[in-house]
């Protein structure tokens, strides 16, 4: 079980909700993942349209624990109030908290997100830091508050996949007992299985789903890669060497030469 | 008066957020409002009287990664 906050899950995929080609394949495709963490976000609502009240009924209909996120906020203020909305909008005091530093790789802007998350933190949230592999950048986060973090694999939305195994290796052994999750960057099922066997806790996928030719199908597909990569952490894989070790025993060979 | 409601020049006749939502099409909808960057939230409300030139933010529930 993977628990985060006073949550205890099941699954060890968080799907994003962002970008699919139509309200039903994105409900198809959070049941096909098994996903019970969506993430959302707060945008512009017309009185006319009141286009989010329709998104807002389908989520609450999937069942699922909403993640806000504070997505394209580039300052502390902005992520702060940002959160406090979306406290209010979807009643969790969870909140994927993102200060984004740089458009270009949408690398997050450490030094206010510390800020961000200590300010949260302090007034109850239950914060999701989106991160970078930055050991005490983590550190400051812990110390902020945080229970739970969220390196990035590579930029969002770049489906490169874990672009620095050294740092996310070194993230893990540093701090073995809090819940790691990648979120963003990861692009094919065998990135996310991947990052499971390297003993990260889970990841958050959207785009690499989303964007899909099928959707719903990459969704099971993600599934089974989570569900393999964290079976084969358990498992205890084998260090890798340089050389050939021959798996079939020599001794007891056939002299035929 | 004249507010900026998402960014767009709007004519109300309401003195508070609370009504001015109403007046704007938004009555009964799940939003998060936020009045010159401050957050409001649904309590205060009736006592956020608005003035002229005002910057309202009226935020809804939508798609994220």
């Amino acid at each position: 079980m993977l628990r985060l906050y006073d949550a205890e899950l099941r699954s060890r995929l968080l799907l994003g909700t962002a970008r699919y080609p139509s309200p039903s394949v994105l409900t198809e495709a959070v049941k096909a993942s098994g996903a019970q963490i969506a993430t959302v976000s707060l945008r512009r609502e017309s009185g006319g349209e009141r286009a989010g009240q329709g998104f807002w009924s389908i989520i609450r209909d999937l069942g699922v624990r909403v993640l806000p996120n504070t997505a394209a906020c580039h300052s502390v203020k902005e992520a702060v109030t940002t959160a406090h909305m979306g406290r209010e909008v979807f009643g969790t005091p969870w909140v994927k908290l993102e200060v984004i530093g740089e458009d270009e790789t949408l690398q997050p802007d450490v030094f206010g997100l510390v800020e961000a998350a200590r300010i949260l933190c302090q007034e109850g949230f239950e914060v999701f830091p989106y991160t970078t592999e930055d050991l005490i950048v983590a550190e400051r986060l812990l110390e902020a508050g945080c229970r739970v973090l969220m390196p990035w694999g590579s930029p969002i939305g770049s489906g490169r996949g874990l672009n620095n195994l050294f740092g996310l290796k070194a993230l893990r052994a540093r701090f073995p007992e809090v819940p790691l999750i990648v979120d963003a960057g990861i692009g094919v099922p065998s990135h996310a299985a991947q990052a499971l066997e390297l003993g990260l806790d889970a990841v958050l996928i959207n785009t690499a789903v989303s964007q899909a030719r099928d959707p719903v199908a990459m969704a099971a597909a993600f599934a089974q890669a989570v569900t393999a990569g964290r079976a084969a952490y358990e498992a205890g894989p084998m260090e890798p060497r340089d050389l050939a070790v021959p798996s079939t025993p020599v001794i007891g060979k056939a002299f035929l030469g | 008066m004249r507010i900026l409601v998402n960014g767009a020049s709007r004519e109300v006749g309401a003195a508070d957020l609370c009504a001015a939502l109403e007046e704007l099409g938004y009555g009964g909808a799940v939003v998060a409002t936020a009045v010159n960057g401050e957050f409001v939230p649904v309590t205060d409300r009736p006592a956020a009287r608005l003035a002229d030139g005002d910057r309202i933010e009226v935020l809804a529930p939508m798609q994220g990664g």
